[in-house]
């Protein structure tokens, strides 16, 4: 046998999981496989700490709702079975849940217009960024269609995480106006996305 | 709330409501086809949102850390077989799979029965560095860092005259942890006292009032310490 070199140390045995979707990836995690979910962690991790940090504007929070969403993954993946939903949206859900879970708790939540929020810094993978930014770039623009109402019902409820009472209590609405413009503008939104290619049906 | 449930629909993907609300609208989502249907796209739409917010990525050790604990929890899960007799290959799976079970009913059963409270169980699932131990095949035992602890079981309603009570037995005694009466899809219970490291963690069947020690060998019980 041939000794085999290495730099660093390696990570164990890694199979290629890349041709995977990530629904196969997630009922490999149902059985316990942790380098399909080091894999579910490399495809959607940055995206669950932008998404974390957007929510709480706070580094370490925002790796604690990321760790506690892949580790809700890790315990529950046979739940997502039952689910008719895209392995991306369960996942996502699991840290948007997690943090406004603590963003709630923390009580965190800043009075600052959201669209100071951090810009996107230099990014480290280049891949990352080709296709996140496709994304990014597919879902600012949708958004920027809404009208500004729906638009600030979505923002303020999805990347703030307020409540719809807090909502209706913040901007001096009733509350069927704060129901009514999330809906209507979550599904414009839909609407657009998917004619941008972004979403289709779940599988 | 006297609102329309399929108004909740939008908010609900989005996150945007408190733990009451949200409770109650799940509970017609059970019962609501037109709204499941609906749901399922805008929670897609809900979580592309996420796209908006990229940002910088995670620091490295992040990534190391969750493997670390996911890897930790495996082998918590899968001792309890493997120890017992060497079963097939699928047992370690069949374990796991018998957790996560657990702690859908545990969660499942308390969205069902208990509006308004919070759920012990999934209190303590959700604590970071928290475990999830199995008890046979009938429930488990979650039992967070600092010894909180909750359990989920599914038993018959006790006997008239009897009661379910909960040990925290230790090398040098057993104390009660909490009486409960069983029935319903599975019991959540969350134990009376904090549970320490190298504890097991057993049920007996007692008489009403409960014992102050256990009268009998437990009949569910972890299959490792703590």
């Amino acid at each position: 046998m041939t000794a085999i070199l290495t730099t660093s140390p390696p990570p164990v045995a890694s199979r290629d999981l890349a041709h995977l979707s990530d629904e196969s990836l997630l009922s490999l995690v149902a059985g316990s496989d942790d380098q399909a979910l080091a894999e579910l962690y490399d495809r959607f991790g940055r995206l669950a700490y932008g998404l974390a940090l957007r929510i709480l504007r706070d580094e370490a929070l925002a790796q604690d709702a990321v760790q506690e969403a892949f580790l809700a993954a890790w315990r529950s993946a046979d739940r997502f079975l039952a689910e008719r939903a895209k392995a991306s949206t369960w996942i996502l859900t699991l840290v948007h849940r997690r943090a406004v879970d603590l963003v709630r708790r923390e009580d965190r939540r800043r009075g600052e217009p959201l669209d100071s929020a951090a810009e996107p810094a230099a990014s480290e993978t280049v891949e990352d960024e080709a296709t996140l930014g496709f994304e990014r770039r597919v879902v600012l623009e949708a958004l920027a269609q809404l009208t500004p109402e729906q638009r600030e019902a979505l923002e303020l409820g999805y990347y703030g995480g307020l409540s719809q009472s807090e909502l209706s209590e913040r901007l001096g609405l009733p509350l069927g106006t704060i129901k009514s413009r999330m809906f209507a503008g979550l599904s414009r939104l839909r609407e657009l996305l998917v004619e941008a290619g972004l979403e289709g049906s779940y599988p | 709330m006297a609102a329309d449930p399929h108004s909740l629909v939008a908010p609900y993907a989005l996150n945007a409501l408190d733990d009451e609300e949200c409770r109650a609208f799940e509970q017609h989502l059970a019962v609501c086809e037109r709204c499941r249907n609906e749901l399922a796209g805008l929670k897609e739409t809900a979580s592309s949102l996420a796209y908006g917010a990229v940002g910088p990525a995670p620091p490295p050790e992040l990534r190391e850390r969750i493997l670390t604990q996911a890897r930790s929890e495996r082998e918590t899960v899968t001792s309890l077989p493997q120890r017992r007799r060497q079963r097939s290959w699928t047992a370690p799976l069949a374990a796991a799979a018998a957790i996560a079970a657990s702690v859908a009913l545990g969660l499942g059963v308390w969205t069902a029965t208990r509006p308004g409270n919070t759920n012990p169980f999934t209190d303590v699932v959700s604590q970071a560095g928290s475990r999830v131990i199995p008890m046979g095949d009938q429930g488990a035992l979650a039992v967070a860092r600092d010894g909180e602890a909750a359990i989920v079981l599914r038993v018959p309603r006790a006997p008239s005259g009897k009661t379910y009570q909960a040990w925290v037995i230790r090398d040098n005694g057993i104390t009660s942890a909490g009486l409960f009466g069983g029935g319903g899809d599975a019991s959540v219970v969350k134990l009376s006292r904090p549970v320490p490291r190298g504890s097991v963690i057993g049920v007996t069947v007692e008489k009403a009032g409960g014992a102050p020690q256990p009268t009998q060998q437990p009949f569910a019980a972890t299959g490792e310490k703590t």
